[in-house]
């Protein structure tokens, strides 16, 4: 099977011309379109050849009282001329378009690091209401940073002047201006953001022409910038990369498509069940633009009934897909038990936000691993797969359809805000190397004096999948136990044991179609191994190369499948002295590696609503073998 | 099909031991739903039964078709997919007063404001049966049950006005027991979208005798079955409904002779909603319980729609999964690896 490349170097890094990587942070008001930006920004970089990686981080309110601080609205993006695994832990350059922007975004830029202000924004209502008293453009607070102002504001309003908008509307032309700057700064080509503005922009051309007059102004001020200040033109060498088509796609994309793939790999229509949700609807935004592929959406009156209809279209012969974040899986609990017991595909997506309860919507978690494999009544086991990157997202996705559809059962899919927004180059699959895994529907005529077994199985337990329609076939399921032997109701009590023992045996069965564990930076064996899983690959992999490159003994092993694990896996941690396991959660891999395998699985836990930066996990590798 | 066999009511039942309380109302509703289908010619193998939890929803399990007997609440939803899926097939939907109306309203309501294509067979017995009698979302104020030692106090919701406050373009009523049920189904059946029905059951063990107020033999005069173009008349052609135009509502008159025109009564139209409206909230006692097809007026179904949608999006548009992966503003990276 063809991957997904989501490129990974496995050298070391070496000290004579090391590869380059440099963070910028767009930080602003809700309202300035700072989310836009970083997009554009990505997309420049990646048609530069840069690897990248990105963190949009906005509140949850849609429109935030403007310039207070809970109202900053952030974009950081990290690019480089080698492989690049996550957004960065501090920023080299801050972009502030106001002083609520600043306040709450400089403490993490690098010593040293280079601040660019709309000064226009520092006015006295602007500062008090980011709690300044002074303001810290003029009152030296900022001396550890290299700080560059000018009024972007008054500088757009001057570049738009000739196409007569109002202040308001003129004013929106300044994230364009502040592109431009950086496109200027990075020596990144304009054209394809030109060409961007004019297709977003078709119906108010005048809006098109004021938007590229703001970018070539904010290009043009860069060039004319006096020499000696900080404003210093940069530029950063492509990363090398396997040859090929690449596009950027974000984790909410990559689903979307591998679902897409995945069903037409099992050869089957899609019906998709959600329900609107932070950080999950952009599945279903995506899936309902793409009607020819097979795809039918719903949008159902709640996350109950998206589930409820998925698994209603599973039983009628598509592939039910419904998708949600934590509180929405909770509430669809039920309803996959039913799956679980009438034994139908279903794929679930879970992008995982900070919890409990509706906790941190806009901010991403990993702490729904236990809901995925423990959190439903009854024994109802169901397997679990977990994305590590956007572009991983895409193969994820189309093996949770193929391990729903040949094992006749619900597959949880886990990725997590970080993933569903952020943004990575991707290599293009070559869509020829996926294998097929074509779905046989039970149409077989009974046998003179049978009877119809919507329970009979394979040998990998999965039972047969008979369409309603079919004729002479015409059978019951329903969420009762089942008889082992002819699927009618039966209660009795080692039935109930035989059936439990057969949907677990099922479940680990999946094992056995699942490659093995891999390392995959440096070696089986040894002192200490990195345990990850999700979207803690960046920070993990890039930690675990670090320590390696000052010659210290760790592995890094990542894992997709949570449930069933790999066959190997027991095996390969015991084969370490120590084993740590970096989450963004209380623990809870950590506890189903203690329980699978009595390994003294090491906790490392975030809770945040924020990644790891690559330094905590560096720490925490230097305190497990200190 | 290839031939068209005639199928007969057993052909409709399955071999599984039927397991409703003796004398429960149920029997007789399956008995009238058995009978029913050979009569719209359906083929088992193209129809679906599908219900939700409660004493009702085990009906599936003894009808010969395909069945899903599902989860509390959700039936209407898992029809919903069922039927989206697969348009071609004929959805049936068996609920019950708590099924539907009260852990389960939410969907009930928006499928009928949807009109998903379906039959949906509420079986009102205005109690929970299957958790041994409390009272239901339709049991009336007062009634005493294991967790209303007291009498229920909160007000009982109507279903038929439920159905039409959700947008129901079809709604009628009928009797387990009564010879009018098949009726009542085949009209349900042959109107192309949600059809509502609501179908009075007497559940013998914990509300006997709760609608023998009109379902008694004697109290056969309470009953008003409607008709299309026909005066609404009742017990036995003596009393009837007539509007009254003071306060813009329905009042029952005396007929005499038979005259019911001079008497005022009106004419059933199934299409008229604001009597349907007047005819679903008229308080029994003072009127008589109307039943029948109170209202049916058809638009165009949820799955027509949305799958013509489908189609017409997709019109024109080759489904390419390297041309899909592909999209968006992609860059070609040709040289090999450099060593870094
Ligand atoms: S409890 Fe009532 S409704 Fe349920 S089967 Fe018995 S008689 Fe019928």
């Amino acid at each position: 099977m063809a991957t997904a490349t989501h490129l990974i170097t496995e050298v070391e890094p070496r000290t004579d011309d090391a590869p380059e990587a440099v963070v910028v942070r767009f930080a602003g008001d809700s309202g300035d379109g700072m989310q836009l930006t970083g997009g554009q920004f990505t997309l420049s970089t990646a048609l530069a050849g840069n690897d990248l990686a990105t963190f949009p981080d906005f509140p949850a309110e849609i429109r935030a009282p403007q310039g207070t601080t809970f109202g900053v609205s952030a974009f950081q993006i990290n690019f480089g001329s080698a492989a690049i695994e996550t957004a960065g832990d501090a920023p080299d350059v801050l972009i502030a378009m106001n002083p609520a922007a600043l306040k709450t975004n400089v403490g993490d830029l690098k010593p040293g690091g280079l601040i660019i202000a709309d000064e226009g924004e520092f006015g006295a209502r602007n500062l008090a209401k980011a709690g300044y008293e002074t303001s810290p453009l003029e009152d030296g607070s900022l001396g550890k940073w290299q700080l560059v102002r000018f009024n972007i504001s008054q500088l757009t309003l001057d570049a738009v002047k000739p196409f007569g908008l109002g202040n308001k509307e003129a004013l929106r032309c300044k994230n364009m201006w502040t592109l431009g700057l950086a496109l200027w700064m990075f020596d990144r080509d304009r054209a394809p953001i030109e060409a961007w503005l004019r297709a977003k922009f078709a119906k108010a051309p005048e809006l098109a022409e004021a938007n590229i007059a703001a970018l070539n102004a904010g290009h043009a001020f860069g060039e004319t910038a006096e020499i000696g200040s900080p404003l210093k033109q940069h530029h950063v060498d492509p990363a090398p990369a396997e040859p090929g088509l690449y596009r950027t796609v974000t984790g909410a994309e990559a689903i979307s498509l591998g679902l897409v793939a995945g069903c037409q790999l099992a050869g089957l229509p899609m019906f998709f069940g959600g329900y609107p949700i932070t950080p999950a609807s952009a599945i279903l935004h995506h899936l309902s633009r793409l009607k020819e592929y097979g795809v039918t959406t719903f949008q159902a009156e709640d996350e109950i009934a998206a589930v409820a209809a998925a698994i209603g279209a599973s039983f009628a012969g598509q592939l039910g897909i419904t998708s949600s974040s934590g509180p929405g899986i909770a509430l669809k609990t039920e309803a996959i038990g039913l799956a679980i017991m009438t034994e139908l595909p279903l794929v679930i997506v879970n992008s995982q936000r900070g919890g409990p309860s509706t906790g941190l919507p806009t901010k991403t978690e990993q702490s729904d691993l236990y809901q995925a494999v423990y959190g439903r009544n009854g024994d109802a086991p169901l397997p679990v797969i977990a994305a590590r990157s956007p572009a991983d997202a895409f193969d994820c996705a189309i093996e949770a359809c193929r391990i729903a559809v040949q094992y006749m059962t619900p597959v949880m899919l886990l990725t997590d805000g970080y993933i569903a927004n952020a943004a990575e180059p991707w290599r293009v699959p070559d869509m020829s190397g996926y294998e097929r895994f074509d779905v046989g529907f039970h149409d077989a005529p009974l046998a003179e004096g049978e009877a119809v077994n919507p329970y009979a199985r394979d040998e990998k337990l999965a039972r047969v999948w008979i369409k309603p329609g079919t004729a002479g076939l015409t059978h019951r399921i329903g969420g009762i136990e089942k008889n082992v032997g002819t699927g009618h109701i039966d209660y009795a009590p080692d039935n109930h044991q035989a059936m439990t023992d057969i949907r677990a045996n099922k479940v680990l069965g999946v094992a056995d179609s699942i490659p093995d564990q891999d390392v995959c930076l440096g070696a089986p064996g040894g002192k200490l191994a990195v345990i990850g899983w999700g979207s803690t690959f960046g920070p993990i992999h890039q930690a675990v190369r670090r320590a390696r490159g000052r010659g210290l003994d760790v592995s890094h092993v990542h894992v997709r499948h949570i449930w069933p694990l790999p066959r190997n896996l027991g095996e390969l941690l015991r084969s370490y002295e120590r084993v740590i396991v970096p989450e963004m959660n209380n623990g809870q891999l950590k506890t189903l590696l203690r329980d699978q395998y009595l390994v003294d699985a090491k906790p490392v836990n975030k809770v945040s609503g924020k990644p790891f930066k690559i330094s905590e996990i560096e720490a925490a590798i230097e305190e497990a073998l200190a | 099909m290839t031939e068209m066999v005639k199928l007969t009511p057993k052909d409709f039942a399955t071999d599984q031991e039927v397991r409703w309380c003796p004398g429960c109302g149920d029997y007789a509703v399956l008995k009238a739903v058995q009978r029913t289908m050979p009569e719209l010619g359906v083929d088992p193998a193209n129809t679906v039964f599908v219900s939700g939890i409660g004493c009702s929803s085990r009906f599936p399990y003894y009808m010969e078709t395909y069945g899903f007997h599902t989860i509390h609440g959700r039936a209407p939803a898992i029809a919903t997919g069922v039927k989206l899926a697969n348009p071609e097939l004929d959805v049936w939907i068996i609920t019950g007063d708590g099924d539907a109306l009260s852990i389960g309203g939410n969907h009930t309501m928006h499928l009928l404001r949807r009109n998903l294509n379906c039959q949906i067979l509420l079986f009102n017995n205005e109690i929970y049966g299957l958790t041994k009698g409390q009272y239901s979302p339709t049991s009336r104020i007062g009634t005493r049950s294991p967790s209303t030692p007291f009498g229920s106090v909160d007000g009982p919701v109507q279903p038929c006005a439920f159905a039409l406050g959700s947008g129901a373009r079809f709604v009628a009523r009928g009797i387990d027991v009564h010879k009018n049920l098949p009726e009542v189904l085949k009209a349900a059946h042959a109107h192309q979208g949600a059809a509502f029905v609501e179908v009075f059951q007497n559940c013998i063990v914990y509300n006997d005798d709760v609608f023998a107020s009109f379902t008694a033999k004697d109290n056969a005069g309470k009953q008003l079955w409607l008709k299309a173009g026909e005066p609404m008349l009742f017990d036995r052609g003596a009393k009837g409904l007539a509007l009254d135009r003071e306060a813009l509502n329905l009042k029952v008159v005396d007929v005499e002779g038979g005259d019911w025109q001079s008497a005022g009564v009106i004419v059933h139209d199934p299409r008229n909603r604001v009597v349907a409206h007047m005819l679903v909230e008229m308080p029994f006692g003072t009127f008589p319980m109307a039943l029948g097809v109170l209202y049916d007026d058809p638009r165009p179904t949820f799955e027509s729609v949305l799958l013509r949608q489908n189609e017409e999006a997709a019109a024109g548009k080759r489904p390419d999964l390297q041309a899909l992966v592909s999209r968006g503003q992609t860059w070609q990276v040709a040289k090999e690896p450099r060593e870094i």
